[in-house]
């Protein structure tokens, strides 16, 4: 579905504007500039903040902005089309109290002790992409390598079939791209994923084994099980949150790496800098913009909020404001103190922080080895996705 | 020197053990702790610091001698 052009980001803006996709950046800075909290009718009704600091209080001011929908899209919830307390997809969707009891059941299955025992399989995962590519002069970084990896890796959590990569990442398209679709076309695309939900929870019933859908499946809150649309809502989160998402950021950094000789020879040279690096990685290029809806009609920063209008809550913008770091629109590779928002703030912070990190690292270390040199084949024929999740999605290097 | 966490505002981000493990570790949520009295040795000196300025939450505190 095509939109009108965009005159002024300011006053019109959409996040699915070419101009946007291209190259948000710039159009951050000119509102933080003369803005900096950007309105558009577009979506009902959308605000959009630049700055850290007006970012960092609406994440974290619960009493006006609801989670009850986090994708900005045409239509919203309503008060009554939402499962209260759960939302669609928990805890990213709830609201406290119930948001922090949902977050409490997920918290252990990433913390940074059960990620680590993922570490051999994704550095398998990754060497085994490579291997697969043998000796081609010319690769795509997001197709051929970045798309794959969180995809084997959230399947092998959720105990899903790995084969069915391509459709989980069709499901996630539907979910993060098709925000502009009618409201009746976006909701009847939910039924597949339903569907495929349902027979894997039957699966699992029928063969049990030890990964997160048995959990989700067996956990007690409050001395029941969970709801079916609270399982099947929390694979809606694993699944739209922690595929786009790591895979925009793998590539988003090999994109980096593939144009900045320096810092690549220097992470190629010694991986033990990986950590600091993609810490500063994540800052210049947060791949997730979140949302927030506006509880009741509310003032902010001079800005007459109505209920039910949308924010745009972009951690990428907050994470270039000068006001916030020095030398915002550079990448700092070894950038020490970086008090970044990739992963949101607050207790929202992304449940998936942990295991991302250890991804990326991962990823990045496999390929800089199997390739300390790399670059962009053809900087033009480089695409990038839609919607509130940003990196490529064909990056055509030369490699070796 | 010693550090220590607020844990009413500590959000997991995980900042502070990754930054200086011998100072941080984690908790069975992912939320960060600190690693026995929180005395700083000399030669962590620095790491204390950066786990203090790059907690995402101004979670992490320094008591200075």
């Amino acid at each position: 579905m095509t939109h009108l052009p965009v005159a002024d980001f300011a006053t019109d803006f959409d996040h699915t504007d070419p101009t946007w996709v291209h190259d948000p950046y710039p159009i951050y800075d000119d509102l933080r500039a003369r803005c900096p909290v950007a309105h558009s009718e577009r979506y009902g009704g959308t605000w959009l903040p630049v700055r850290h600091h007006d970012v960092a209080a609406i994440a974290n001011d619960h009493e006006h902005f609801t989670s009850r929908a986090v994708v900005v899209s045409e239509g919203r919830p309503g008060d009554e089309a939402l499962p209260a307390p759960i939302g669609v997809a928990p805890p990213i969707t709830s609201d406290p109290p119930f948001h922090q009891l949902a977050r409490r059941l997920l918290l252990p299955a990433f913390s940074p002790r059960a990620i680590a025992g993922l570490e051999d399989f994704t550095r398998s995962l990754c060497t085994e992409l490579l291997d697969g590519l043998g000796d081609l002069g010319r690769i795509d970084g997001a197709i051929d390598y970045a798309q794959h990896i969180p995809v084997g890796v959230i399947a092998k959590m959720l105990g899903f079939p790995p084969e069915d990569g391509d459709l989980f990442r069709d499901f996630v398209h539907t979910i993060l791209e098709g925000v502009d679709l009618p409201f009746e076309e976006r909701f009847a695309a939910f039924d597949p994923i339903e569907a495929y939900f349902i027979a894997q929870v039957e699966d699992h019933r029928a063969h049990p084994r030890d990964d997160l859908t048995s959990f989700l499946m067996n956990v007690e809150l409050n001395g029941e099980k969970l709801q079916d649309q609270h399982v099947f809502g929390t694979m809606v989160l694993i699944l739209a949150a922690g595929v786009d998402t790591t895979w925009s950021a793998i590539g988003a950094s090999l994109w980096h790496l593939a144009q900045h000789d320096e810092d690549r020879r220097r992470l190629a040279a010694d991986p033990g800098q990986l950590p600091i690096a993609i810490e500063e990685l994540l800052r210049a290029y947060a791949p997730v913009t979140m949302a927030r809806l506006v509880r009741e009609d509310f003032e902010f920063e001079g800005c007459p909020m109505k209920k039910d209008d949308w924010v745009l809550l972009s951690f990428p913008a907050a994470n270039r404001d000068p006001a916030a770091f020095d030398r915002a629109d550079e990448v700092v590779i070894d950038r020490e103190v970086n008090r970044h928002l990739a992963f949101g703030l607050g207790i929202h912070r992304c449940v998936g922080s942990n295991l991302a990190r250890m991804e990326l690292r991962v990823a990045l270390e496999c390929f800089l080895a199997r390739y300390p040199e790399f670059h962009l084949a053809d900087p033009d024929a480089v695409t990038w996705s839609r919607g509130q999740v940003r990196g490529p999605r064909t990056l055509p290097l030369r490699v070796g | 020197m010693r550090v220590t966490i607020d844990q009413d505002r500590c959000q997991g981000h995980g900042r502070c053990f990754s930054i200086a493990p011998d100072l941080f570790d984690s908790d069975e949520l992912g939320n960060g702790v600190v690693v026995g009295d929180g005395v700083v040795p000399p030669d962590q000196e620095h790491l204390a610091r950066l786990a203090v300025a790059n907690c995402p939450e101004g979670a992490v505190s320094l008591e200075e001698d």
